[in-house]
């Protein structure tokens, strides 16, 4: 009936009740039982992950209850869902993994798998909703989770940054209401499928040309697009590791980069103005993002700015408007969250032993943290574009997808933002890594083993998302997925 | 002048008698209206959150007028947590087994509605057992989210040095 068989679909709404029931059950069984709580959270990981594998190719929409499309809740699947999906529960899955040990030192820990799983419940929600309410009420779910997250150190730092974070996420929660409410008024409906074809109907109205351009202040406050990125250097590095991994890596791309990316291509249909503001947007969090992050000292601050900048590169590859910078957007978008969740991780990791976050006071870790030196020199060397790893092939494809498009300059300034990377990942490695050994920090104990297994899983998994390139990986992964973004058709109701 | 009844014992926190009194008339029919409102969700305006509302309300009501150590008395802090993790469990266990058990749609309506049941209490399928956990959570999260609100106040070690400073002479 839905083009998709039963197993599949009746495993969508459970994308959203499995992890939400385990945040529910975690504070009920496992409150003061440490080891439980854990195993809990990586057990409904690990669902998740087996989940979202299998439902690697099934499209379609789930009517919540049985109820028909304009009456009850809409749940979409299509390709594009199914990779946010996959990048969501693997990046989860390792990042819980990871907070055994690490999580360790804090109390009341329970909460914090409680929150977890919620904003894993939010950011699923964000990529299956068929619906901008539905969306909305997600978003703020995997918000709301995000700021007590940030806030879970409740030192000084840690609540100042939540409080900023909050105040900004806020604001921009009100605009995206502000436009689902014009939306719904000018349309009449809030099904995004419904949207879609009334828009395609009667062409973009200036109400409508309204609530696009606050969705796009909105998400772009969510995605940290540079205008709009002041929260992201404060909140993501004052979060304990797993959280600023799970922030940076999916969290900016699940409920900013992905719904920006879905609402212009598929709901409101993209114009040429509203490319060039994406590539505007784009150009200007690529080159701000970077230099910004080469002045940096404290390390899980100079990885926040680099994400700003990554971020940029997505949404340039989506300005684009080709299939080929499409797949660019993508591919970047999936290698991003494999290395900026294992750097967060190897940052964590890295004051998890030595106490401080100051490159000035590190150096000479490659001795005494062999796991973090070697998986931090992977992630670096991804993300700076350096051949043989996954961050060199899809910031090829989007400068490649300048240059097909015209846009010269654009490919010089994506080229140069690469070296700039490049540079700031090469002062963490020297600073931290390789230089002498200070003499505050001679007797260091190794980095715990489940960090380590956490560290070395994402590592692989920047390697191996290199094989994407290869045609019979990237034809159904990156291309059939762009294409189905693209095209306008494929979202009717 | 015999000993007032235990209910009514005065524990010196709160507000005046006056309010206490008030109170102890009213927290009874707030709470009835409450669970009125939540098991008559389905035929009648209401329903699992507004209900739960109300019902959150009294025990508030209680807890402005004889303190906050009456209030946790009656509504302990751990129940309130575990009764707003169960109850939105339990909600989504009834939509659970509307694929599993009844084989169709989550949240499918399973059980079936009568047409000559319409408008009594028992009808509307799982619409009342949603209602019903439903207002289990919102009154205990309700709660729970009053009395952290209340329950904290800012201490100097949450605070910058300027702003401790700032505070001694607001104070001085």
């Amino acid at each position: 009936m839905f083009g998709m068989n039963t197993d599949v679909q009746a495993m969508i709404p459970m994308f959203v009740a499995v992890p939400l029931g385990m945040s529910l059950l975690i504070q009920l069984v496992a409150r003061h039982r440490q080891v439980l709580a854990e195993t809990l959270n990586i057990a409904a990981m690990m669902a998740l992950v087996v989940m979202s594998w299998s439902t690697i190719g099934g499209e379609g929409i789930y009517h919540l209850g049985g109820w028909p499309t304009p009456v009850g809740i809409d749940m979409r699947m299509d390709a594009l869902t199914t990779l946010l999906l996959l990048v969501v529960s693997i990046v989860g899955f390792a990042v819980s993994v990871y907070a055994v040990d690490y999580m360790r030192r804090f109390t009341s820990t329970s909460h914090f798998y409680s929150l977890f799983m919620l904003m894993v419940t939010g950011m699923n929600g964000v990529i299956l909703a068929g619906d901008l309410f539905n969306l909305y009420v997600f978003l703020e779910v995997a918000a709301i989770a995000s700021y007590s997250l940030v806030a879970f150190g409740c030192a000084h730092e840690e609540l100042e940054a939540s409080f900023k974070y909050i105040v900004l996420g806020s604001l921009s929660s009100a605009l995206i209401l502000t436009g689902v409410a014009l939306v719904y008024g000018i349309t009449g409906t809030l099904n995004l499928g419904h949207i879609a074809e009334r828009i395609a109907e009667s062409g973009m109205d200036e109400p409508l040309l309204l609530a696009f351009g606050l969705f796009i202040v909105g998400f772009g406050f969510k995605s940290a697009l540079v205008p709009f990125h002041a929260w992201l250097p404060d909140a993501h590095p004052s979060a304990p590791a797993p959280v600023s991994a799970m922030l940076s890596g999916v969290l900016i791309k699940a409920i900013g980069i992905y719904v920006l990316a879905r609402l212009a291509f598929n709901v409101f249909g993209i114009s040429e103005s509203a490319l060039e503001m994406l590539r505007w947007l784009g150009v200007l969090s690529m080159v701000v993002g970077g230099l910004l992050a080469v002045g940096q000292k404290d390390i899980k601050r100079l990885f926040a700015f680099s994400s700003i900048s990554q971020v940029g590169f997505m949404v340039l590859g989506l300005g684009l408007g080709s299939p080929l910078g499409m797949v660019g957007a993508l591919y970047h978008l999936v290698n991003h969250s494999m290395f900026k969740s294992l750097l967060f991780l190897n940052a964590g990791a890295v004051e998890y032993t030595t106490g401080t976050r100051d490159l000035n006071q590190l150096g000479g870790l490659n001795g005494r943290m062999p796991v973090t030196g070697a998986t931090s020199l992977i992630g670096s060397m991804s993300i700076a574009g350096l051949p043989p790893f996954n961050g060199f092939w899809s910031k090829l494809i989007i400068v490649l997808a300048c240059i097909e498009g015209g846009y010269y300059m654009l490919a010089t300034v994506a080229v140069l933002v690469s070296i700039i990377t490049l540079a700031y990942q090469l002062k963490v490695q020297r600073m931290a890594f390789f230089a002498a050994l200070p003499e505050a920090l001679k007797n260091l104990r190794r980095e715990p083993p489940m960090m380590s297994l956490a560290m070395i899983l994402l590592a692989v998994g920047c390697v191996a998302l290199s094989l994407l390139m290869f045609s019979g990986l990237r034809d159904p992964w990156l291309i059939g997925t762009a294409q189905q973004v693209l095209s306008a058709g494929a979202f009717g109701g | 002048m015999s000993a007032p009844p235990r209910r009514l014992r005065d524990r010196g926190t709160g507000m005046s008698m006056t309010v206490k009194t008030v109170m102890r008339w009213l927290k009874g029919p707030i709470l009835l209206f409450g669970i009125y409102m939540v098991l008559y969700g389905h035929i009648t305006p209401g329903g699992g959150f507004g209900g739960g509302v109300v019902i959150a309300s009294a025990f508030v009501l209680i807890t402005l007028a004889a303190g906050q150590k009456e209030g946790l008395r009656i509504f302990p802090l751990g129940m309130a947590s575990r009764l707003d993790s169960a109850g939105l469990l339990l909600f989504l266990v009834i939509g659970w087994l509307g694929t599993w058990w009844a084989g169709g749609y989550f949240f499918e309506n399973y059980i079936p509605t009568a047409e000559t049941a319409r408008f009594s209490l028992f009808s509307g399928g799982i619409i009342p057992l949603g209602n019903l956990v439903l207002g289990l959570k919102v009154a205990s999260a309700l709660f729970l989210v009053f009395t952290v609100l209340t329950a904290f106040h800012i201490t100097d070690e949450l605070l910058g040095e300027t702003e401790v400073q700032q505070r001694q002479e607001d104070k001085s």
